[in-house]
């Protein structure tokens, strides 16, 4: 019986955490409970995607109502993936919290924290599951506010301004994928995204359907934080606390990209690559927002900072799959998702110990930091080493598709931007590795002891993720490749 | 109708659309920027409901029992949707404002000049 | 009456005092609900009215008492504000010229989907208000997530401003309070109203099946006849009326009962929101869970927005 209710499990667990934790009213329960729903929705995302993967797209009628007339749920392979990795990170991202919350926010607002970032978690796999267009902007806003909210917890008053500029380029993200939405309605009397992609077929010539994708597209944009609409993400993910970081970081843009791809299943890969011909544009957009992203981290001073603007070019990597497109292209762009959630996760956990123990993540305040923190800077190398893509790593696997994918469109010049931004990461990645190991330690981190085990486990089992699925590629890259096939509309 | 007269509800949101999406990003005044938003929203609100309307409808509500069928209603459909995006709106209003109160607390002002200023000093 | 929208909105932008704006942005609102009774959105209009004229005013007069009601003149160059606002307006107008005529009976909107709420909706779920039908029944699920958009956004509000007397700690409480104790007149007519609004809020809340409102503009009442209490008599006055605890439970209580009935249709062995199951026959077990659902709105979207409203007012000049 309670198979057949996992989709619905799946958000209303986290959504009803959120009450729960208010009811609980102190930190440590709340942490408690927090990390039982994660667990439970790991395990529900997996049962999912196994049957999934056994019987096809799974589909769930609230109230009874058969869609289009209710909402549904509609899990595939794409969303099923996108929901294992929104909930993996999960598992391993809540556990990590509780020293790292305890040490960056007041300890009566801790039980507060817990139950928005269940509600952040719960707007995540309600826009990721949800098989109704409207439903997804509900949610949306639940995991927008959330951020918002948990942004301006951080301790620098920046964090502030960051979260007050988040605010309203995300709001109007949101409005204008409002506005696509009902431009959408008026065109084909539908909110179910199926029943739409039938529907909006005989009709792409409309200037309506146009406009709606246009508004679609700069809304989901914002919120991917796709250059040049990424303005607000360096300030967000450098002053949040730094749990926050790593979870918006290594979910949100991420479930922002899945809309994208799941815009190419509802206008239909023919409407996006050959009618509109978009491919050249994406492309472009992308590569422009890697290398602008990877130049930027060269420059900042702090890691955070640094880490933020790495994902910058990381979301273009993620969008240049979209835009080269093809079983390759798009293949390579998912798998990126999964690979970089896992690798950046890990990167931002281990600056997290880093603030933990020397109260700051300023480059220079790393000095040395390798001898003090061993274990925690080991991890945070070998998740670079993914995120760089040196080869036997996960960042390796999306990379290569998107080189090849490139290759068989015969676009020299799309592999030699990748190169270039490949030799940018190294840079970038080069300066704090530097500041780590090759400098006497800084004063400000004398007294900095490795971080406690609640916060280097969850941190290792990122970073050997981010390694294992770079060797046995059948999980990731298997699942992207169908993954991929959904959305061109190959595969059911 | 003419199609002009079809057609000016839709043009109005899209002049109070432009005149909100405007005070957003031209103002530096945060309070000025929410209020802005407020429009911007709003003018999405009109459109939804633009969509609705069906000529000779009344609200969709069955008023006597016996009617039923004969009556011409609205779409109901708009309705619930922008009732969602209202509590939407005032949700993040409130959220805006409580940031801009600690953002003022914090930093002296509520003026995007002063506030680049300070975060570049700090 | 829409270019009138237009003129304020226009007037909105010009005006350098944010009182101004604020009193012009909540006319603008009451505005919008006329236009869209004009419409045929009773309900729309109902909550339009309660929220931009009622609680948003509010909110925003609270802010400025804050952080100060005057906006600094600049002169800088609008261009790119400019380009972005003629970039998005062109593309709107460009996608409304296929939009069908307002009005059109022939409309996809009108076609698909719509009257099938319209044919069977009442009949279904034994509710004439075909808007409570639909936000209930048929999309009830969306109407639970409306509810935890405002459960974020006030415990988001919670975690920055706080709430006296919640272990907080972090401002000292009454004196230097805003509040109009000292105008007998107001006085007087704020307890004339508010029992009159009371009543009114248990009526919306109560009747919405079958006329227009709900349990979301019901709670947004009942929140102004207590702010209404709160801005006459002072907030501390109004706070020995409610403790933050209780507010915290009731907000927690509501959306709860609204997720409860979900999962409450799943002990049944139905789908989530399945209310059928609520009763012997279909429609009365409909009925039943409508009227849950509803109480649960009602109940959470007031506490949360009294919760709001105390964490601004409560929030004093340092």
């Amino acid at each position: 019986m309670i198979a057949s209710h996992l989709p619905v499990l799946q958000v209303v667990m986290s959504l009803v955490a959120a009450p729960l934790c208010m009811v609980l009213h102190r930190g440590r329960p709340a942490w408690l409970l927090s990390v039982a729903v994660s667990w439970a929705s790991l395990a529900c995302a997996v049962a999912l995607l196994l049957q999934v993967i056994d019987d096809g797209a799974v589909t769930y009628a609230f109230g009874g109502w058969a869609a289009p007339v209710g909402i549904e749920y509609r899990i595939d392979i794409l969303n099923g993936f996108v929901l294992l990795i929104i909930a993996a990170i999960s598992a391993v991202v809540v556990p990590y919290s509780l020293r790292s919350a305890a040490d960056e926010i007041a300890p009566e607002r801790l039980w507060l924290f817990y139950a928005v970032l269940n509600l952040l978690l719960a707007g995540l796999f309600g826009i990721a599951i949800t098989g109704d267009l409207f439903n997804v902007f509900v949610f949306l806003e639940i995991s927008s506010l959330a951020s918002y909210a948990l942004v301006s917890l951080g301790r620098d008053r920046r964090a502030l301004t960051a979260a007050f500029r988040y605010l309203i380029l995300g709001t109007l993200g949101a409005t204008f994928i409002l506005i696509g939405i009902g431009l959408l309605y008026a065109a084909t009397g539908t909110l179910n995204m199926a029943d739409i992609a039938v529907r909006v077929q005989g009709q792409l010539d409309s200037r309506t359907i146009l406009a709606a994708f246009a508004f679609l597209t700069v809304g989901i944009s914002l919120k991917a934080a796709l250059f040049p609409l990424h303005s607000w993400l360096p300030g967000a993910y450098a002053y949040a606390p730094s749990a926050v970081t790593a979870l918006l970081a290594a979910t949100a843009t991420k479930v922002a990209i899945y809309l994208l791809l799941r815009m190419v299943f509802l206008f239909g890969p023919d409407f996006i690559y050959e009618e509109l011909p978009l491919s050249e544009v994406i492309v472009t957009l992308a590569l422009l927002g890697v290398l602008s992203g990877s130049a930027a981290a060269l420059l900042q001073t702090d890691v955070k900072r640094l880490l933020a603007y790495s994902s910058v070019a990381h979301v273009g990597y993620m969008l240049l799959g979209i835009g080269l497109g093809g079983m390759l292209g798009l293949g390579g762009g998912i798998v990126h998702l999964f690979n970089h959630a896992m690798a950046k996760g890990a990167v931002f956990l281990a600056v997290g110990c880093i603030v933990l123990r020397v109260g700051s993540s300023e480059l220079a305040s790393l000095q040395g930091i390798g001898r003090r923190m061993p274990w925690t800077m080991a991890a945070f190398v070998i998740a670079a080493f993914s995120l760089i893509g040196v080869p036997l790593t996960a960042g390796f696997i999306g990379k290569w598709y998107l080189v090849l994918a490139a290759m068989e469109r015969g676009w020299w010049w799309v592999a030699a931007a990748l190169l270039v931004a490949g030799a940018l990461s190294v840079l970038y990645m080069w300066r704090v590795v530097e500041q780590a190991y090759f400098h006497e330690p800084h004063p400000a981190n004398a007294d900095a002891a490795e971080a406690p085990l609640s916060m280097l486990v969850p941190l290792w089992v990122l970073a050997a993720a981010s390694v294992y699925f770079g060797i046995d590629t059948s999980l990731n890259a298997g699942l992207a490749a169908r993954a991929a096939a959904v959305v061109l509309g190959i595969a059911p | 109708m003419s199609e002009a007269l079809g057609l000016y509800n839709y043009w109005i949101f899209v002049a109070l659309m432009m005149t909100g999406l405007f005070i957003v990003v031209s103002r530096g005044n945060l309070v000025k920027k929410i209020i802005g938003l407020n429009i911007f929203q709003a003018s999405v609100f009109l459109f939804f409901i633009s969509l609705g309307k069906v000529d000779h409808g009344t609200a969709p509500i069955v008023s006597h029992a016996g009617d039923h069928g004969a009556a011409i209603y609205a779409n109901p459909l708009p309705h619930v949707l922008i009732l969602t995006a209202i509590v939407v709106g005032v949700s993040t209003t409130a959220v805006a404002l409580a940031l801009v109160v600690r953002i003022f607390e914090a930093f002296g002002s509520v003026e995007d000049d002063d506030l680049h200023r300070a975060e570049h000093e700090s | 009456m829409l270019a009138f929208l237009l003129v304020i909105a226009v007037t909105i932008v010009l005006q350098h005092s944010l009182i101004a704006a604020t009193m012009l942005a909540g006319f603008f609102s009451l505005l919008m609900a006329l236009v869209f009774v004009l419409l045929d959105a009773v309900d729309v209009a109902f909550a339009e009215a309660a929220v931009g004229a009622g609680i948003t005013a509010m909110l925003l007069l609270g802010t400025l008492g804050l952080v100060g009601a005057d906006e600094r003149v600049t002169r800088r160059r609008p261009w790119l504000p400019l380009a972005v606002t003629f970039a998005a307006a062109a593309m709107l107008v460009y996608g409304t010229l296929d939009l069908p005529l307002l009005g059109d009976p022939q409309a996809p909107a009108y076609t698909h989907v719509a009257p099938y709420y319209l044919e069977f909706g009442a009949i279904e779920t034994g509710v004439p208000n075909f808007v409570t039908a639909v936000l209930a029944s048929y999309r009830g699920y969306d109407t639970l997530g409306e509810l935890f958009v405002i459960l974020t956004a006030g415990l988001g509000v919670l975690a920055m401003l706080g709430l006296r007397g919640a272990g907080s700690g972090s401002h000292a409480g009454g004196e230097g309070e805003i509040s109009m104790t000292h105008h007998p007149i107001l006085r007087v007519i704020a307890k004339l109203l508010i029992p009159f609004i009371l009543l009114f809020a248990l009526y919306v809340q109560f009747h919405g099946e079958s006329g227009p409102g709900g349990g979301f503009q019901a709670g947004v009442l009942f929140a102004a006849a207590f702010i209404l209490y709160a801005m006459v008599y002072g907030a501390s006055n109004a706070r020995r009326v409610v403790s933050a605890p209780m507010l915290y439970m009731l907000m927690a209580a509501g959306v709860l009962l609204y997720a409860g009935t979900g999962l409450a249709s799943l002990w049944y062995g139905a789908n989530f929101l399945d209310y059928g199951v609520f009763a012997g026959d279909f429609v009365s077990g409909q009925l039943v869970g409508i009227f849950l659902v509803e109480l649960g709105v009602g109940i959470a979207v007031a506490a949360t927005m009294i919760t709001i409203y105390l964490a601004f007012a409560e929030r004093r000049v340092e």
